[in-house]
């Protein structure tokens, strides 16, 4: 795990978060088949908040988040999303999906476009921005993060981390409020995982609403306001990242943590 | 590693071992022959030997080519023209030229027709296969095509053709309408419009039966290679389509549709292609209203465009599958709804991966159009085998006849593949 130092980044006590409500969780149970993997969660995300989740694999920390953009099912309880409510009318979904952005474990960008194409796709056929328009705001995200030179290659012929960045940019393309993250470095090389995770600190102290499932505990540490544990598809303890890593509760925690950092 | 001491473990590079060309002469033609054809005693004789087959092969296929004769009115004729040279009787061919091409029943006077139809076909066909070099509205002329072939094919008044294309683009129009209400209202609301105006469209043309007429021409005189590639063309470029939307049926989650397409495919797949072609010929016309005039040729078309659909729709299947999870999601992540999400993202690359597939399916469609002589129709094959080669004036004359139907199927087939090839070196965005 590359551990990046507390100090050096920006203070997440100077990231402002507001009042205003940005994703409730409550009572939200699912089930794969027999299988429960998410049980009883309930979550309140506020407006500029920014999440870490963390826990082991196969604790239902993707399909958490996940859920919030109906990628999956859930089967009891309510989400609502900026004010509205996921139902199965496919509308809203398409509605939530377009205010909230995604970056995946293995990027998934369109192999097939450029990266300017991936990047104004979803703006010229969702929000119906003109062409050019669209893709001046995509010049703009890859400037931001930093690859607006590979603009006319294709995803094939950049490597892991710019994939991911471009990823991110494309998701940010759509102008979304809320930013999800799933396990965005786990699949890049240590090099590249800190070029990944500058972009996602830049992003936090824009003030994005965000939810990352990742292992980097030095991101947590720095960028997060709050960090969640989950452990069988349920929340186990959460707590500022300072109090979560110097004085965990629980004792899944404490053996995750001593597992996780103990090397 | 030579500069590092065997006794020590610890090494520290201080200096970087500079790239340095291949070693030389490992390139030229001795070398490579030295190499490919004689680099053992085994090879060497292979090679003596394939060198052998290739002069027995040559030594019977060249005097045949170079002593033929093209000229003879008959066999009896061409024996005398040969006098035992071994030579081929290539006269049969520039005798029933016409017949090979057109059949035997299309009015010879009228035969600028589909010649010119078949012209046209080459300012028609590249926009829609160079569609990335070509600006888009050359598109016009490949949708224009098929009413002007017909029209000129067959003959008859250009109302006829007009009425199917005016339906073509209302029940488009109609369905770009109510689309907006739901996909499925809209598809149905098109079909059911387009249908209404071919109705009415019928009356139009019969009325003006005269208006714009060329001397029609029945299908039943349809015949020779025209026929084939009537039957190719037109049932390549109806089954892809079918296919996609029959891939996609079967992957959807609706029950019905996904029961309905599981079905057709499987039915259709599990019966022969000369089954259904009887079926087309024979068996169909109990089904129909005995007024139903419906037309050989659209019967043969209809069987021949369902069973290659079936065999697509399985190729582009493996496409889907062969595609990550994470492109479904990432497109929905993005907000794109279904109907964007397969045209953008899921079907270019999905037909990407079945372009070898679905070719291999498209060559083998155009050759399987021969299979039509079974049913009495007179394509290139039903033509050598029934009125050339039963005539007495050529009786016998297989190999020349024979060799000329594979050429010409073997210039379309190699066409079709090696633009396919072509096709796929452009699509392919990794590594460049």
């Amino acid at each position: 795990m590359a551990a990046l130092d507390t100090n050096t980044g920006g203070d997440s006590s100077q990231m402002k978060v507001s009042d205003e409500v940005a994703i409730t969780i409550k009572g939200m149970n699912k089930w794969y088949g027999q299988f429960h993997v998410l049980r009883d969660i309930d979550l309140t995300v506020q407006r500029g908040e920014r999440i870490v989740i963390c826990g082991p694999s196969g604790s239902g920390k993707s399909t958490l988040i996940r859920c919030i953009n109906a990628l999956e099912e859930h089967q009891e309880g309510s989400i609502v999303v900026d004010g509205v409510p996921l139902s199965s009318d496919l509308k809203n979904i398409d509605k939530i999906r377009s205010e909230v952005g995604m970056c995946f474990q293995h990027f998934n960008l369109f192999p097939h476009l450029t990266i300017l194409e991936n990047c104004t796709l979803a703006p010229i056929w969702v929000r119906k921005t003109p062409k050019k328009e669209a893709e001046e705001t995509a010049m703009y995200f890859l400037e931001k993060v930093k690859i607006p030179d590979q603009a006319n290659k294709y995803p094939g012929q950049l490597s892991g981390g710019q994939q991911q960045r471009v990823a991110i940019a494309r998701s940010l393309c759509m102008r979304p409020r809320i930013m999800l993250f799933d396990e965005p470095t786990s699949a890049l090389d240590p090099e590249m995982i800190k070029e990944v995770l500058d972009t996602m600190i830049q992003l936090a102290e824009e003030g994005m609403t965000m939810l990352c499932v990742t292992h980097e505990m030095g991101f947590a540490r720095q960028v997060a306001n709050r960090v969640i544990f989950m452990d069988a598809g349920q929340i186990v303890e959460q707590n500022e990242p300072e109090s979560f890593f110097l004085n965990p509760q629980n004792e899944r925690t404490k053996l995750f943590l001593s597992q996780i950092l103990g090397h | 590693m030579s500069d590092a001491p065997a006794h020590s473990v610890a090494f520290v590079r201080k200096t970087e071992i500079p790239a340095k060309a291949p070693p030389v002469a490992e390139t030229g033609v001795l070398k490579w022959i030295k190499e490919n054809l004689f680099s053992g005693p085994f090879n060497t004789i292979m090679t003596i030997l394939g060198l052998l087959v290739i002069y027995y092969l040559l030594s019977g296929l060249i005097p045949w080519i170079v002593n033929g004769t093209w000229e003879g009115a008959d066999i009896r004729e061409c024996r005398e023209i040969l006098q035992g040279s071994g030579g081929g009787c290539f006269a049969v061919i520039s005798d029933r030229w016409p017949q090979l091409l057109f059949g035997f029943q299309y009015p010879d006077y009228l035969r600028w027709r589909p010649t010119l139809a078949f012209l046209l076909l080459f300012l028609a066909v590249p926009p829609a296969l160079f569609v990335m070099f070509l600006p888009r509205w050359t598109l016009i002329a490949t949708a224009i095509y098929p009413f002007v072939a017909y029209w000129l094919i067959w003959g008859g008044t250009i109302l006829a053709p007009l009425m199917s294309a005016v339906a073509l683009i209302g029940g488009y129009m109609v369905f770009k309408t109510v689309e907006k209400g739901g996909f499925v209202k809209g598809l149905a609301a098109g079909i059911v419009s387009a249908f209404l105006i071919l109705w009415i469209g019928g009356f139009i043309s019969t009325a003006g039966a005269n208006v714009l007429a060329l001397e029609p021409v029945e299908s039943r005189a349809m015949g020779g290679f025209m026929l084939n590639m009537i039957l190719g063309t037109v049932c390549v470029s109806l089954s892809i389509p079918l296919g996609i939307l029959l891939a996609l049926g079967r992957q959807s989650k609706l029950p019905i549709v996904k029961g309905f397409c599981v079905v057709f495919i499987e039915f259709i797949r599990g019966v022969p292609l000369i089954t259904l072609l009887f079926v087309a010929n024979v068996v169909l016309a109990y089904f129909l209203p005995p007024q139903a005039n419906f037309d050989l040729i659209i019967r043969v078309i209809i069987m021949i465009t369902m069973f290659s659909a079936a065999y697509i729709a399985e190729v582009i299947r493996g496409g889907l599958a062969a595609l990550p999870k994470g492109q479904y999601e990432a497109a929905d992540s993005l907000g794109l709804d279904y109907p964007q999400a397969m045209r953008l993202i899921i079907l270019p690359q999905a037909l990407k991966i079945s372009i070898p597939g679905i070719v291999n399916v498209a060559v083998g469609l155009f050759k399987d159009t021969t299979l039509v002589s079974v049913i009495s129709m007179f394509d290139l094959v039903g033509m050598i085998r029934g009125p050339i080669l039963s005539s007495t004036d050529w009786v016998g004359v297989y190999w020349e006849l024979w060799a000329a139907a594979c050429i010409l199927f073997f210039i379309v087939c190699y066409g079709i593949s090696q633009y396919s090839q072509w096709l796929e070196r452009q699509l392919r965005t990794d590594h460049r």
